[in-house]
């Protein structure tokens, strides 16, 4: 992480990024979702639940519903756009650099939970589901 | 006599930093505060000319840091008005709490009940929750009114027969609120409770002398008051210290041990079990002189000033709510919501330009939760803050504002 950190408020509030921030995309319940799993930040309060629709291993529908700052919920957002036709595998392997690029932002040490929350609530769920697909058979 | 700011600054070596090529305004002073240069080379000296163990060798160098650590003592208890033998030293607030709780502990019984109030900071619930858990005593909350200030009667009404300790925040980290410490703790006596009050927002900003507010225990920390870190200190009255069992036990806080048992060290000495931070405690007696001769006087009126700055500036601001009371009802600081945007966005966009403050629930997430949010935006001033920085603090404040809405309206 030899990058520079993003601060100037331009750069860490890109337009996009607000965007998403103040129009969510994918934002609601996701009726019959196979993932759904919430999760917060205990220090700031940023919550997201993430679900999702899996068959075959292939993710076919996404949503979210939160509440927090905007790199959170922004995250939260493009992450929904992101995970669509995506394998589970692939989903499971996007790692912090992969979140970052989407965002396109470097937000420092500590907003990094902020960014990294709805990826952590994504993996988190897709693991469970999974883990319960291996029971069942 | 009104502060020399501009050569009180100069002390501070950190605020001459820039950070994002912009200078430095620090408003984060209720978490930690700045050093001066006194502090600093106070410490550097001791490593550099007597850095040796205390209280137990005769050689030159722990004769003079055992002298330098025991004046420590005396410094901090002059500078609230204890005797020397009623201040010990911990790591902070929070270990301050914990030995009076664990120590009260052994009074209570179950239907007991532990008074706190609803703006405590969790250094100063949570280990009165443990303590109730372990005994069966029960806890109640001095309710806070819309203003963010205690309710008075119904506080006075809570306190009753079975209350056995009052313990509460001198000044609240969040609202700002100075509390009627005085009052509350006659209230308390004379319900035969024992008072614990949480100073750590209040003996670094405000004259305060222990004899006067008549407070049995008393807990702050150093580095909230221009002294380093790993610093805090557990005042308590000569007669209930004696009583109080400590929380660490082993060298240094023995008069003699047997293979079968041991006999306490005299007070403060008790409380101190171990090597302790003599470094620490040298930084902090700098402190205490550098802010003695500042003048806690001129110190506190230097931050009304600021903040009743911060307050009318802020507070014009479309769409801000500023929580607590009004200016001269409050301490040196000033936590608010900006409608539609969250906590952690503005901190984030006022330090891109410099000005340092806390976003969050500053560790009060009951009262947090009691006031509906998730968090406000704290900026908290110290005798080096000035006039420039407020305004600065104001207009960035209301570009963040303005940036947010013109967003909002692409909707
Ligand atoms: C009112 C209050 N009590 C207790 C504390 C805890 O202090 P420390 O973290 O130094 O133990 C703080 C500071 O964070 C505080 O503001």
């Amino acid at each position: 992480m030899e990058k520079k950190e993003t601060n100037a408020i331009e750069e860490l509030y890109r337009e996009e990024l607000m965007d998403h921030y103040q129009n969510p995309r994918n934002q609601g319940e996701l009726a019959g979702a196979d993932v759904s799993y919430h999760d917060h930040n205990p220090v700031c309060g940023d919550e997201v639940t993430m679900q999702l629709k899996v068959s075959d291993g292939e993710i076919k529908d996404a949503k979210f519903t939160g509440k927090g700052c905007a790199i959170s919920q922004a995250a939260a957002s493009m992450l929904t756009e992101e995970a669509k036709g995506k394998k589970t595998r692939q989903l499971l392997q996007m790692k912090t650099e992969d979140v970052l690029q989407i965002l396109k932002i470097n937000p420092g040490p500590v907003r990094i939970k902020c960014a990294l929350l709805a990826l952590r609530a994504l993996q988190k769920g897709l693991l469970k589901y999974e883990a319960k697909l291996l029971k069942a058979k | 006599m009104t502060l020399n700011v501009n050569k009180i600054r100069q002390d501070f070596p950190i605020l001459k930093r820039k950070v994002y090529g912009k200078p430095l305004a620090y408003l984060d002073n209720a978490a930690t505060t700045q050093k001066p240069r006194q502090v600093i080379q106070a410490i550097s000296e001791y490593y550099e000319n007597y850095n040796s163990n205390v209280h137990r060798a005769v050689h030159k160098l722990s004769q003079e840091a055992t002298h330098a650590y025991d004046e420590a003592h005396e410094k901090v208890a002059g500078f609230v008005g204890a005797k020397m033998e009623e201040i010990a030293f911990t790591k902070n607030t929070t270990e301050s709490i914990n030995i009076a709780a664990n120590a009260l502990s052994s009074q209570l019984r179950k239907g007991d009940e532990i008074l706190l109030t609803q703006m405590e900071h969790h250094s100063n619930i949570v280990p009165w929750q443990q303590a109730a858990k372990r005994t069966g005593a029960k806890i109640r909350y001095a309710e806070i009114d819309e203003n963010g200030e205690l309710k008075m009667r119904q506080l006075q009404q809570l306190i009753n027969k079975k209350t056995k300790v009052v313990a509460f925040t001198h000044v609240s980290n969040v609202l700002g609120t100075v509390n009627p410490a005085k009052e509350i703790i006659a209230a308390a006596h004379e319900a035969g409770a024992i008072t614990v009050l949480d100073a750590a927002q209040s003996v670094p900003h405000i004259p305060l002398n222990v004899g006067e507010l008549d407070c049995d225990i008393m807990a702050f920390s150093g580095h909230k008051m221009l002294g380093p870190t790993g610093m805090g200190v557990l005042y308590g009255k000569e007669e209930v210290l004696s009583e109080m069992e400590p929380l660490l036990y082993g060298g240094d806080m023995i008069s003699e041990v047997s293979f079968d048992d041991a006999k306490w060290n005299e007070l403060p000495w008790k409380f101190e079990a171990g090597t302790p931070n003599v470094a620490g405690a040298v930084g902090l007696a700098a402190a205490v002189d550098y802010l003695q001769k500042a003048g806690m006087e001129n110190v506190h009126e230097h931050e009304k000033k600021l903040t009743k700055l911060a307050y009318d500036r802020l507070s014009k601001i479309e769409g801000l709510k500023i929580y607590g009371p009004p200016p001269n009802k409050r301490g040196g600081l000033a936590a608010f919501s900006l409608e539609g945007v969250h906590n952690h966005d503005v901190s984030a966009m006022l330090d891109a330009q410099g000005i340092a403050v806390r976003g969050g629930h500053h560790c009060a997430m009951p009262l947090a939760r009691l006031l509906g949010i998730a968090g406000t935006t704290r900026a908290s001033f110290y005798l080096y803050n000035t006039a420039e920085e407020i305004d600065k603090l104001a207009a960035v404040v209301k570009t963040v504002a303005a940036k947010m809405k013109s967003f909002a309206k692409v909707k």
